[in-house]
């Protein structure tokens, strides 16, 4: 039988926060900087989004469906595409069509929900399932959550939910010497099979394309092809898990990453190894073992961790100050309402609050839009502050119109 | 009289309260028969000159006024502060290095000597340059004016002073708005600065200060005999100014911190103040409005407090800003720790806000309605947090006699203290 290699693609843009000042707490309620939201998912689509996806297309055409991959594309994300840039839908659309497209379930805010709330987590996996089968006419069956988030609670609710595969982190200090290579599974509950990202194959691609420093650049297809092949020799399946904005954004155009993106999938074939859809990876080879992780581990910086977004005191304060507001939340039963506090959940506000400068400074300063975590922290704090006073008026109100009836 | 008046900044371009100071004092003298020459080092033009007579200190040359080069540089010449430090050398080998340090001074001053010197005026990097020109330039100003008396405002302009009463041999009056011990913790000093305060202290006739607590710090750290210090109040000077109408978002109620965010200004008081009141009052909201080096660390503890939600950080506010910040306050604190005057609270309570202010303010001596506690009595500041919160009573009389009493502070009143503080330096007495 042939092995396989699975490639799978995170497409998200946050929705970013506009200034947002004391003196405009309770009298203004617009909290997105529509500018640079929508300067950015327009550049991205131009850069990204739209010339890889006629690419993706194009490869599967040419290669008769031996070539597959899959998407995750988070809610928030979708929302902007439909505000600022509706082309990429179409075009993802299309690629559905192809049927070698897989596309998977994801928390419709990119939220950490799973880290705090199981009831809150669970309905944006609803809301996220829902809007996949509006768009692309298919369930999703696989999970991935945000920022490969997992731990073997998270695991064990996913497969409650109805899921048989999800996807996760290949973390070194959770395999030790096992290989990311293979099928594992929950350890709560078997019957979640588990695909572990293969770091660093992923990242060789991800991050260290164009590195010139790096001593396997250029990296060629036939190379990677090689390095594929040759972690494959043992074991089933190599999982290359990464940002789809990989492609064109993260690693410019320049740096020849569609020339390589175009070549790969015949020199993986070439190479008597085929691609599959996780799904199919799932079904087709045997889980060795189960994967025990008591804490949550995520695909993010060297730690591996959900240090990222609660590591320091502002994320935790910021984190447990928004939670906090749950109940209230959905005690209005006002949809806006309950939108914006999904929105307020994006993980990426909690990134932005990172203060471990040193070791991944650079991956992190390139997302963030403020200079310095403090700054993210009292602007996050400020737009919280609006919405709780929102929640508080409409339930005050809402108390009222009944106290009246 | 005639007064030659050293300054480094003059309204309506001004980094903190002492060109604010400088300017209600002018106006108060003017109204009380002084002539105010004021020089500055770098004037934009628009001041408002109708106090005052504004000569721009980057305008003036040096060579105009004085003929032998040596002997004007005899009376101005300091050493250079800040020059390098040679550890382990002998006494005499240490003279030279001082003489030679000079000689250098000199090549190098009458290669500038008949250029204008352009000075920022700002608190940069070059200040230390900046200070010691503007003493040369002083000097030279000095020898081509007439004027009875010499005043000159901070550490900034006390060389200016020296070399102006040099020059001329007229009494020199320093004001001391700040000292070195007020910017740094008592053991973590700038000795280049407390140097050119002691120095200007002792050359000087008299010496002004904002507040008994800095009389106090100038007799007891820098030695001074206190028969030659006097304490003036200062005043503020609130004409011309409208009131700010703001629409309350926040229908709590509102405490506030407004300072630079510095350890002289007890922000971490403020915060442990914050945290107990909203045990018991959890809807109340504070502000620490301002920047400084402490901001981020007070962030960090207010997150780890676990009351971000209730406690916002505005940055530096400008211009109209600070207006709306006392309007939307409903009580004004100032926990610093070291103040020599403090004149925020003064616009708090001018703005009907009542206000808290620590002991260890020097305006803690004018003010009688103003609530005041120890800067470390947590406990104390709390107590009179909740009950200006939650007392109306006490809160509207607060506010009320708080504004009464600072209309009362008017400048005209201080400028006649400053006037006999000159007339004793010009007698001699």
């Amino acid at each position: 039988m042939n092995k396989s290699v699975c490639f799978y693609f995170q497409v998200h843009q946050p929705d970013r926060l506009r200034q947002f000042r004391f003196f405009d707490i309770g009298n203004d309620y617009h909290y997105l900087d529509d500018f640079s939201n929508r300067t950015i998912v327009r550049r991205v689509a131009e850069r990204c989004y739209l010339p890889a996806n006629r690419l993706l297309h194009d490869l599967i055409l040419r290669h008769n469906g031996a070539f597959k991959v899959a998407f995750s594309i988070s809610g928030v994300a979708i929302e902007q595409f439909e505000r600022y840039a509706p082309e990429v839908i179409d075009s993802f659309k299309s690629l559905a069509d192809t049927g070698c497209v897989e596309f998977l379930a994801e928390t419709y805010s990119h939220s950490l929900a799973s880290l705090s709330s199981m009831t809150e987590f669970k309905k944006q996996v609803k809301q996220h399932a829902d809007l996949t089968k509006r768009l692309f006419g298919v369930k999703p069956t696989v999970f991935r959550n945000t920022e490969l988030i997992y731990s073997d609670a998270i695991g064990a609710a996913v497969a409650e939910m109805g899921y048989g595969v999800m996807l996760t982190e290949g973390a070194k200090h959770i395999l030790g010497w096992k290989s990311p290579n293979f099928v594992y599974v929950n350890a709560i509950n078997p019957r979640l099979k588990l695909l572990l990202r293969n770091f660093n194959l992923s990242d060789d691609i991800a991050f260290r394309f164009s590195d010139k420093a790096w001593n396997g650049w250029p990296l060629t297809a036939d190379k990677f092809a090689d390095w594929a092949l040759s972690a494959l020799e043992k074991d089933d399946v190599l999982n290359l898990f990464m940002d789809y904005e990989t492609f064109g954004e993260h690693q410019r155009s320049a740096s020849g990453i569609f020339d390589f993106l175009n070549a790969v999938p015949a020199a993986i074939l070439s190479r008597k190894l085929d691609f599959c859809t996780p799904s199919e990876a799932a079904q087709r080879y045997q889980p060795v073992a189960p994967l025990h992780v008591p804490f949550p581990i995520s695909w993010a910086d060297e730690e591996r961790d959900t240090s990222a977004w609660l590591g320091n005191e502002l994320q935790e304060e910021a984190f447990n100050k928004l939670y906090a507001l749950e109940a209230d939340v959905y005690k209005t039963k006002d949809d806006n309402l309950i939108g914006v506090f999904r929105k307020l959940q994006e993980s990426d506000h909690f990134y932005y609050m990172c203060t471990k400068f040193f070791s991944d400074g650079s991956v992190h300063s390139y997302f963030n839009p403020y200079d310095t975590p403090y700054e993210a922290f009292i602007n996050y704090m400020n737009v919280l502050a609006d919405f709780e006073l929102r929640v508080n008026e409409k339930l005050k109100s809402a108390k009222k119109a009944k106290n009246l009836n | 009289m005639r007064v030659l008046m050293f300054g480094w900044e003059f309204p309506p371009h001004i980094a903190g309260g002492l060109g604010t100071a400088c300017y209600g004092m002018t106006k108060g003298l003017a109204h009380c028969g002084v002539d105010v020459l004021f020089v500055m080092p770098s004037a934009s033009g628009d001041e408002d000159q109708s106090a005052v007579r504004i000569i721009n200190a980057s305008d003036v040359a040096v060579y105009d006024t004085c003929h032998d080069i040596e002997e004007f540089l005899g009376k101005v010449q300091f050493l250079r502060v800040g020059s390098n430090l040679h550890p382990y050398i002998d006494p005499t080998d240490f003279t030279e290095l001082v003489e030679e340090e000079q000689r250098s001074q000199a090549e190098e001053f009458k290669f500038w000597f008949r250029q204008k010197y352009k000075f920022s005026g700002k608190y940069g990097k070059n200040l230390m340059e900046e200070v010691s020109r503007y003493a040369m330039v002083a000097g030279a100003i000095a020898a081509e004016q007439e004027f009875d008396v010499i005043h000159a405002h901070d550490w900034l302009t006390y060389l200016a002073g020296i070399a102006a009463k040099r020059v001329s041999g007229k009494p020199l009056v320093i004001h001391v708005h700040a000292t070195s011990f007020d910017r740094g913790s008592a053991d973590n000093i700038d000795t280049r600065v407390y140097a050119i305060e002691r120095q200007g202290m002792l050359e000087a006739d008299k010496v002004i200060t904002v507040s008994d607590l800095t009389r106090n710090i100038v007799i007891n750290k820098y030695g001074i005999d206190p028969e030659k210090v006097v304490t003036v109040h200062n005043a503020v000077d609130f004409s011309g100014r409208e009131k700010i109408s703001v629409n309350r978002g926040v229908k709590d109620k509102v405490i506030t911190f407004l300072g630079r965010i510095t350890f002289q200004k007890g922000p971490e008081y403020f915060i442990e103040a914050a945290a107990k009141v909203l045990k018991v009052c959890p809807d109340t909201r504070f502000v620490m409005a301002g920047s400084g080096d402490m901001m981020n660390r007070c962030v960090r503890y207010v997150a780890k407090l676990g009351i971000a939600d209730r406690f916002y950080f505005t940055g530096f506010l400008r211009g109209d800003d600070v207006q709306k910040m006392f309007a939307l306050s409903d009580v004004y604190v100032m926990p610093s720790v070291s103040e020599p005057f403090g004149i925020s609270p003064l616009e708090a309570m001018k703005t009907d806000v009542p206000t808290i202010i620590s002991k260890q303010s020097g305006v803690a001596e004018v003010l009688k309605y103003a609530i005041k506690v120890d800067f470390w009595d947590v406990n104390a500041l709390a107590d009179a947090m909740y009950g200006l919160l939650n007392y109306p009573a006490l809160s509207s009389l607060a506010a009320e006699k708080g504004r009464e009493e600072v209309d009362n502070l008017k400048w005209d009143s201080a400028a006649i203290k400053v006037k006999r503080v000159y007339e004793s330096a010009v007698s001699g007495k």
